[in-house]
């Protein structure tokens, strides 16, 4: 038996060796945040198909917070409540749900400035901006000539535009989009969206949109320091295929990188080379967080250029195997582009393109496109780096981390002499990589993170379904250590981490009344009422510490809507209430300290309906509760409401 | 020989000073009451002004509503109608008393000083008195034989909260002025018995 067993363990010894030792020492120290610390890094994480954004602490992996953005979330009462709905409103109606992929720290001189978030929804072409004073998203625009908006919300050195480029291209809007799929190469258009943001309430708008032939574009980046005024959009299915892309579109040695002179656009567009195209329709909504109220604006122009007929607006460079990640270093200079099925990563050098461009080292045309040439372009490749290379962060330190899918890895090369000095496993198969500030021009290179898209046997299984993993590794030192794994939400595609003190001196602790300005803002208890008006009944409710004013309400007959619009009084940090009442077609309310929100109810049947507080407020939290009469359609029961007067008698 | 025993200048000049630091506690906050508990790490002040009560009044009376404590309100008190205009006639009574110099004015300066000072901290004891004590028949938390009353001076549990009441700048000068006045009547005192 002691032989045997000995024998096991020897075999045992011979396996390689398992993640466990590949954790080093001192992980802990590391990523421990004690008790009642906090972390050095917010870290915003797209949630992919869950359509929300989440913000992770590090180095500690802690979840702070979901932020809402696209989808419902009836934990917060976004998409339930009446102020909200207008949020999620598009040209083809209430969309409930996105895609959500990047994410986009606002920038002032090419470095994060703490202001915005931007994500972009893949599914039903979105940009939304996320405010970070409230954490709460403040505007979402709808692309019109769009089918799916991968690669965007990428954004210029000073926020100038946020870009959205078609990952699928479609006939321009209008009615001559209803035509045969396979006439693709002829009606099939790219465009790629940029939209300016206002520098002062960072509102979006529609500058111009480009045409482009029907490629697809799948992820971008904008240029910065030498390379401010350009942009780089990553393509595939250049064979301009329309069925079984995993074939049809692989058959090029190369694809593109498209660079895109936006600064030349600007100069097109006041010459006035643009064409009004005015047969779009789509939804801007805006969320005021002082009239604590959302609106949806359909709008149906968008300004057009074309990419063919302007000159000098966009060049093609080669770029081997269906490039994925284009990816533009600290100085602006190198751009770095994956081809995720080839076996080499190309870097492209800024000075040698405008060279190129200059002397027309050009090959030939695509689609009235000149394309350069691929040597011309090139400051060289890194070679046998590792099997699907996707994206690429910087550490300012001169070198590059590239993710790679396939060979679920790690990459730390150098990139001016593009030799590749470390590699460490990922559990499993990364997507995004994120280097605090690894877009900027000062990256912040403390840690690396990947975002994995498979999780296998990395947590405590829960059945079928896993949530994705995330690692991260200390890339102080020479050699990448992995030091933390951590669950996500949805399926993380690209993150940003910025410094704390950037965002949390900033964060509002509450609304003041004194400034709310909803329509249905009650004023203090004295001004709670009860107004019917038709089939409509408008419910002024306030909330506090452990009451709702009022909480005995009659007189609600079938075949009203009501609408219970509720103001939560409390001035204190911390201090939300919520509201639900029973049978109700609908989520709850979460109502901040001095806002106002409304919750839509229907009553389906005559009886007595209790409603509370669904939010553990105070030691009398599960006393704040109240009863609404419904009576028959017509009956005499008149409208009445109050607080703390209606007390049960014996005698009725 | 003159008709008055005037004082030393330095004298002078201190009264002086203090007339003015009193003009300005006015404007002052006098006593602060910080509350601590648990689920307030940021803590709770309560500021009292000679014409006002500020800090997180309307949070502290929405605490307080649990234990059935009268909610705090200006208003309901007179103190902060007439508080301003005795301060301000202490105020000036110190500046006339610089100006005029004679020793017989400064001790009984001090006289009514010392009874402002004693009125002064009776009426607040009784205020707290009153509030800690004066509860709501109809209050949600009821503990047997608890009161509330705030602590004079000095730290004290009351429920979750810790409660300190200290002076505040405005309190600091008052009793800053009151030992400058002393020591002013110490030594004027000790020039008239050497003198004698
Ligand atoms: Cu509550």
């Amino acid at each position: 038996m002691i032989a045997l067993f000995g024998i096991a363990t020897t075999f045992e010894g011979c396996k390689p060796k398992g993640a466990g030792s590949a954790v080093s020492a001192g992980a802990a120290e590391k990523t421990y945040v004690a008790p009642g610390q906090y972390d050095e890094f917010y870290n915003f994480v797209s949630g992919g198909f869950s359509g929300q954004l989440s913000v992770y602490g590090l180095p500690s992996g802690r979840l702070l917070r979901v932020i809402p953005v696209f989808s419902l979330d009836p934990e917060k009462g976004w998409g339930f409540s009446e102020e909200t709905k207008p949020m999620l409103e598009t040209s083809h109606g209430t969309v409930p749900w996105d895609d959500l992929h990047h994410v986009q720290l606002s920038k002032t001189d090419g470095d994060y400035d703490g202001r915005w978030v931007f994500v972009n929804g893949n599914n039903t072409p979105r940009i939304a901006r996320i405010d970070l004073t409230t954490f709460r998203t403040a505007e979402i625009l709808e692309l019109p000539n769009s089918g799916g908006n991968h690669s965007s919300p990428y954004i210029t050195e000073n926020t100038e535009y946020v870009v959205a480029g078609t990952r699928f291209s479609v006939p321009m809007d209008g009615d001559d989009s209803d035509t045969p799929i396979n006439t693709y190469k002829k009606n099939f258009k790219g465009t790629l969206s940029f939209v300016s943001v206002n520098k002062d309430n960072g509102h979006m708008d529609i500058a111009f949109q480009i045409e482009t032939p029907g490629v697809n574009f799948d992820l971008s980046r904008a240029g910065k320091g030498v390379s401010h005024g350009w942009f780089f959009f990553s393509t595939y299915n250049t064979e301009l295929a329309s069925t079984l892309l995993e074939v049809n579109a692989s058959k090029n040695d190369k694809d593109f990188v498209l660079a895109v002179n936006w600064k030349k656009a600007e100069e097109y567009l006041k010459a006035g080379k643009g064409k009004k195209v005015s047969n779009v329709k789509y939804a801007h909504n805006i969320y005021d967080e002082t009239s604590h109220t959302s609106t949806s604006t359909i709008k149906n122009e968008v300004i057009v250029l074309n990419s063919a007929e302007l000159e000098g607006l966009c060049y093609f460079i080669p770029c081997p195997k269906s490039p994925h990640g284009v990816d533009v270093d600290p100085t602006g200079e190198y751009i770095v582009s994956s081809g995720k099925l080839a076996a080499l990563i190309p870097v492209f050098s800024f000075s040698k393109i405008q060279k190129a461009i200059e002397s027309k080292s050009f090959e030939g045309e695509f689609a009235g496109i000149p394309v350069i040439k691929y040597e011309a372009a090139l400051h060289g490749e890194v070679e046998k780096p590792g099997l699907g290379p996707l994206h690429t962060e910087f550490d300012g330190k001169g070198n590059a981390i590239t993710s790679f899918f396939v060979s679920s890895e790690l990459v730390k090369w150098n990139i001016k002499d593009l030799k590749i000095l470390d590699r460490v496993p990922t559990f499993y198969s990364v997507g995004h990589l994120m280097i605090p500030g690894g877009d900027t021009k000062n990256p912040d290179a403390k840690y690396v993170v990947a975002y994995n898209k498979i999780t296998k046997d990395r947590f405590l299984p829960t059945g079928p379904e896993l949530a994705h993993s995330a690692q991260i590794y200390d890339i102080t030192g020479d050699k990448m250590q992995l030091i933390l794994d951590f669950p996500t939400i949805g399926e993380p595609h690209y993150a940003q981490a910025i410094r704390a003190e950037k965002v949390k001196d900033k964060s509002v602790k509450i609304f003041k009344l004194e400034e709310n300005k909803h329509p249905y803002f009650t004023n203090g208890e004295s001004a709670a009422k009860v107004e019917r008006n038709g089939n409509k009944v408008h419910v002024y409710v306030t909330t506090i510490r452990s009451h709702f004013t009022p909480d005995n309400i009659e007189g609600i007959q079938m075949g009203d809507e009501v609408y219970f619009h509720v103001t939560n009084i409390e001035q204190d940090w911390d201090m939300p209430h919520g509201f639900a009442i029973k049978g109700a077609n609908n989520g709850e309310l979460l109502i901040m300290p001095g806002e106002t929100q409304t919750l839509k109810w229907v009553p389906d049947r005559i009886g007595i309906f209790p409603m509370y507080c669904t939010d553990f407020c105070s030691a009398l939290h599960q006393e704040m509760s109240g009863y609404v009469r419904v009576s028959p359609k017509g009956s005499n029961v008149p409208i009445t409401f109050s607080v703390g007067t209606n007390q049960p008698t014996d005698t009725q | 020989m003159k008709a008055y025993h005037p004082i030393k200048s330095i004298h002078r000049i201190i009264l002086l000073i203090c007339g003015i630091a009193l003009l300005a506690v006015i404007f002052l906050p006098i006593w602060r009451i910080e509350l601590d508990a648990a689920q307030y790490p940021e803590g709770l002040e309560l500021h009292i002004y000679s014409y006002k009560l500020d800090g997180q009044v309307e949070i502290i009376n929405g605490l307080n509503h649990y234990i059935g404590m009268k909610t705090l309100h200006a208003d309901d008190f007179v103190e902060f109608t007439v508080l301003p205009y005795i301060i301000g006639i202490y105020a000036l009574a110190f500046i006339v008393a610089g100006l005029m110099a004679r020793r017989k004015w400064i001790y009984i300066l001090l006289a009514a000083f010392l009874v402002f000072g004693i009125v002064a901290i009776v009426d607040f004891w009784f205020w707290e008195y009153d509030y800690g004590h004066n509860l709501s028949d109809d209050a949600p938390i009821k503990v047997p034989g608890m009161a509330y009353q705030p602590p004079l001076i000095g730290y004290k549990q009351l429920l979750n909260f810790g409660t300190y009441s200290i002076p505040d700048i405005g309190g600091w000068i008052v009793i800053t002025c009151g030992l400058l006045l002393c020591y002013c009547v110490y030594r004027e005192w000790q020039f008239s018995t050497n003198k004698i």
